[in-house]
């Protein structure tokens, strides 16, 4: 018996390997193992490489895996490009069809079923993905009766036949595959699952539903690559609570749209990647100016320009704390778990009230789209805050003429918040320099004031932002404190013990508020650690950088991979050693 | 009842004397108060250029945004608060150039504000360049040859986008516009109005003389159909645009918000925004 594994299921795109991928880890998931999944794809509907990498296992295990148990293969070229992941003693299962053939020097031990002939003889090769499930689900031990209730769920609305049908292919693939198999392959039967029901989602589901349960009720959006999942549950959703989605003509539109609604009182927000943020740049400064809370979500993905659009990448993060022209207040948060994502997601929308300012949820692909286990969200941690954000009957009645003072300078740099349709509350908002009233003003003490105003408010955020980071803190002396954000922690966490089992003490901070930096809180960290390594997903050493900055330190060293794909835990492993 | 002097506030406008803007601030105004609205009903959102600071004076809620985006912050003021009047207005350059991607896409998607463009075919605030709506060999500082672009013909364009209200007025005819503004703003979904809105300093072609002898007003053609669309374009295009009046109406046009899934007519902005319990189990059970 063995508690952790490796799968991936690959063909060509528009395949259904995703719903390979997605009917087998479901199942899983309901039985109670960890799930850990990444997504090989390319930016385009038909054809062309793609896999599904999934890990399972009997405890949380969040990164992709340095090496691969078995390999399910829909053509020779999956085989081909994957064979080297597989360990000693892996296994292939491809489908007859393409006759596939073991590349030369691979070890691993090869099955072909067939997948397209089996699924045929039951009604159509459609089913030919639920074959090859059966065939895994095999060779895990795992019953057909763990799919029962997936299979279900996906063809109900198809009928009762095609639900006993689909059931039909993987038993008959398990069938096939126990008996081609009998007594020539090592064990892969996993030990029992706890049971537990968790939640199946990707991050882009967590920050769409942190939405939602946050109080969004409004997203205008443009689709991109890897943020749509996010509008596209909200389309569902919103509806049953008097909310919607529009969709723009471009990202400009989305993000100016979001500022109307949340200028107007609705809890707004929009979701893009690195080109549509390069779009929403100066309507950024407009939420700035004008004190108007917004929310952006920000799924990195490889840049610059088109850049790599399916994959992996950690180069926004300059972009996201200096973008937009001139100087203005504004919070980069960055969760590094999909659970965090949700939290996250809440805490945007209550900081960008209570500070009036914009909030840029930053995540990175990995993270937005890889799907995994998730113990289930907590409703008692949902708070809404919404500042100081007037209620009509708090408001005194105004002289004739005179305006609301919508930007009065206090100690705290915020001003009370009132909305269109409130009576005595009328002002003027503008990205021109103005006055309390909200009138331009050129004035240069008028300036100073306001900028002033604008640019304390950010003065206790980051300690006003719960776990502003992620802290692992074993050791009070380390030899190496290794610095992430976002997708990395899993695979951060999964190096420590190796590193630990080498001799050397290792402390882990994930850096979860971006900006404004905590540097007290990084300081208390690096001031443990006789070196610093930051792993990032990027060509520049970006996070490296502000770290240097912040903490002006000369023992950062980096880490750095911007080859479109996330780290292994044995890069990082090998890369730590080299540097020490 | 309010009445136009409600809508009035403090601030001198900062346009040279003489500006066709003057009598657009005026007819918004004057319609806010025929139709029935008081001022904190009422949001202004503008663009920016010499007409973009109009939000600044008006006693309503004003944002005055970014140069080209007037239009989708308005429509997301709307959506959030459907209760409230939303006027968008703002220069040619600022819809025709900058914008006009918002605009014809706002025209198609229907939410119901009224947009207000002040047409005065060049760029004033930035001293002088030409426009979009300017005609072919118009001098400025950034034609010095004169322009060899041709002139957008926006009433048609609007019109072949889908448009559900299009009109043209004359910033002279302070009764007409007042009157176009107020059925633009009556009309139940997206309504554009274009005025032209002579710049005195910069334009020394159209000026309001010669806009007095080229417009041709609609209520002097027999037999003029507002709610023929075939009409309406042939007779824009038989006089190169210069019409006023009320071009093209479809009343039966539903705007967006009626076709809208769930939106309701209360307010989004003062709807609960916190979830029951139940409502949250629901959505987690969903991802398990």
């Amino acid at each position: 018996m063995i508690n952790q594994l490796s799968w991936k299921v690959g063909g060509q795109q528009g395949e259904g390997i995703e719903s390979t991928g997605e009917i087998f880890s479901m199942a899983l998931n309901r039985l109670g193992y960890y799930l850990y999944g990444y997504r090989h794809f390319s930016s385009r509907i038909k054809g062309g490489h793609t896999n599904n990498k999934i890990r399972v296992s009997t405890k949380p295990m969040n990164a992709v895996s340095d090496d691969l148990d078995i390999l399910i293969a829909f053509d020779q070229e999956t085989i081909d490009l994957n064979h080297h992941e597989l360990k000693v003693g892996g296994v292939i299962i491809g489908d007859s069809k393409f006759s596939p053939k073991l590349p030369e020097g691979c070890t691993a031990k090869l099955f072909a079923v067939p997948f397209t002939e089996i699924a045929q003889e039951l009604g159509t090769s459609l089913m030919k993905n639920m074959v090859a499930v059966g065939a895994s689900s095999a060779l895990l031990g795992v019953k057909a009766e763990a799919f029962q209730s997936v299979v279900e769920e996906i063809f109900a609305r198809k009928g009762a036949s095609v639900v006993e049908k689909n059931m039909l292919a993987i038993e008959e693939g398990m069938k096939y595959f126990i008996k081609e198999s009998e007594g020539s392959i090592g064990d892969f039967q996993l030990e029992e699952a706890d049971g537990k029901t968790r939640m199946f989602m990707i991050g882009n589901d967590a920050i769409a539903l942190g939405a939602l349960t946050g109080g969004a009720r409004f997203m205008p959006a443009y689709p991109i690559t890897p943020a749509s999942e996010i509008m596209e549950y909200l389309i569902k959703k919103l509806p049953e609570f008097g909310g919607t989605v529009i969709q723009t003509e471009d990202e400009i539109a989305a993000c100016t749209m979001a500022i109307g609604a949340n200028y107007a009182g609705v809890r707004s927000l929009t979701a893009s990647a690195g080109p549509g943020l390069s779009l929403m740049m100066e309507a950024i400064g407009l939420s700035g100016i004008t004190e108007t809370p917004l929310v952006i979500i920000d799924t990195q993905r490889g840049g610059p320009s088109t850049g790599l659009p399916t994959k992996q990448e950690q180069s926004d993060i300059f972009a996201m704390i200096y973008g937009t022209h001139g100087e203005i207040p504004k919070v980069v948060i960055a969760p590094s778990t999909v659970e965090e994502a949700f939290y996250d997601t809440i805490e945007a929308f209550n900081i960008a009230e209570e500070y009036q300012v914009p909030v840029i949820v930053l995540t990175d692909l990995a993270l937005s789209l890889g799907k995994q286990s998730v113990e289930p969200l907590a409703f008692d941690r949902v708070k809404i805050n919404r500042g100081k954000l007037q209620r009509q009957e708090e408001l005194p009645e105004l002289e004739k003429n005179e305006y609301y003072k919508r930007y009065e300078v206090t100690a705290d740099g915020i001003s009370n918040r009132v909305i269109p349709g409130m009576k005595y509350g009328i002002h003027h908002v503008t990205g021109v320099e103005h006055n309390e009233q909200g009138k331009p003003s050129e004035s240069p003490v008028n300036r100073i004031a306001q900028m002033d105003k604008r640019m304390r408010k950010l003065d206790d955020l980051h300690t006003a932002f719960p776990s502003p980071v992620f802290k692992d803190e074993r050791h009070d002396e380390a030899d190496v404190l290794i610095i992430g954000l976002n997708s990395t922690r899993g695979t951060i966490q999964e190096a420590i013990p190796r590193l630990e089992s080498d001799g050397l003490k290792v402390n882990h901070g994930h850096i979860r508020l971006i900006h404004p930096f905590p540097v007290e809180e990084v300081k208390s960290m690096t001031e443990k650690a006789k070196r610093v390594i930051v792993v990032e997903n990027n060509a520049t050493g970006q996070l490296a950088s502000i770290m240097k900055m912040n903490l002006c330190q000369g023992n950062i060293q980096s880490i750095l991979k911007y080859d479109g794909n996330p780290f292994l835990p044995s890069e990082i492993y090998n890369e730590v050693k080299e540097l020490l | 009842m309010a009445t136009f002097k409600d809508f009035r506030n403090n601030v001198k406008p900062n346009w040279c004397p003489g500006c066709g803007d003057f009598s657009v601030q005026a007819a918004i105004q004057r319609a806010a108060a025929n139709v029935g609205i008081v001022p904190e009903e009422l949001a202004v959102v503008s663009g920016i250029g010499c007409s973009g600071r109009i939000s600044g004076y008006i006693n309503s809620y004003g944002f005055h945004g970014i140069h080209g985006r007037s239009l989708p912050i308005a429509q997301g003021v709307k959506m959030a608060n459907r209760e409230l009047t939303v006027i968008a207005s703002g220069g040619d350059g600022d819809g025709f150039a900058i914008g006009m991607g918002h605009t014809v896409h706002a025209i198609r998607r229907n939410i119901d504000i009224t947009y207000i463009v002040m047409d005065n075919q060049i760029y004033g605030l930035t001293k002088g360049q030409t426009s979009p709506r300017s005609e072919m060999g118009f001098k400025t500082k950034s034609t010095p040859a004169g322009s060899i672009e041709s002139a957008l013909g926006v009433m048609e364009l609007a019109i072949a986008s889908g448009a559900g209200f299009v009109a043209q007025s004359f910033s002279s005819d302070l009764k007409e516009l007042t009157s176009l503004i107020e059925q633009g703003i009556q009309h139940k979904g997206f309504a554009l109005v274009n005025v032209f809105s002579p710049c005195v300093t910069f334009n020394k072609i159209n000026t309001y003389d010669w806009f007095k002898e080229n417009l041709v007003s609609l209520s002097t053609i027999e037999g003029y159909d507002p709610e023929d669309r075939t009409q309406a374009m042939n007779v824009l295009m038989e006089n190169n645009g210069l019409v006023t009046g009320l071009i093209y109406q479809d009343k039966q046009k539903p705007s967006y918000e009626s076709l809208v899934k769930g939106y309701k007519e209360e307010a989004l902005a003062s709807q609960n925004i916190e979830l029951e319990r139940e409502q949250f189990d629901k959505l987690v059970a969903e991802f398990m």
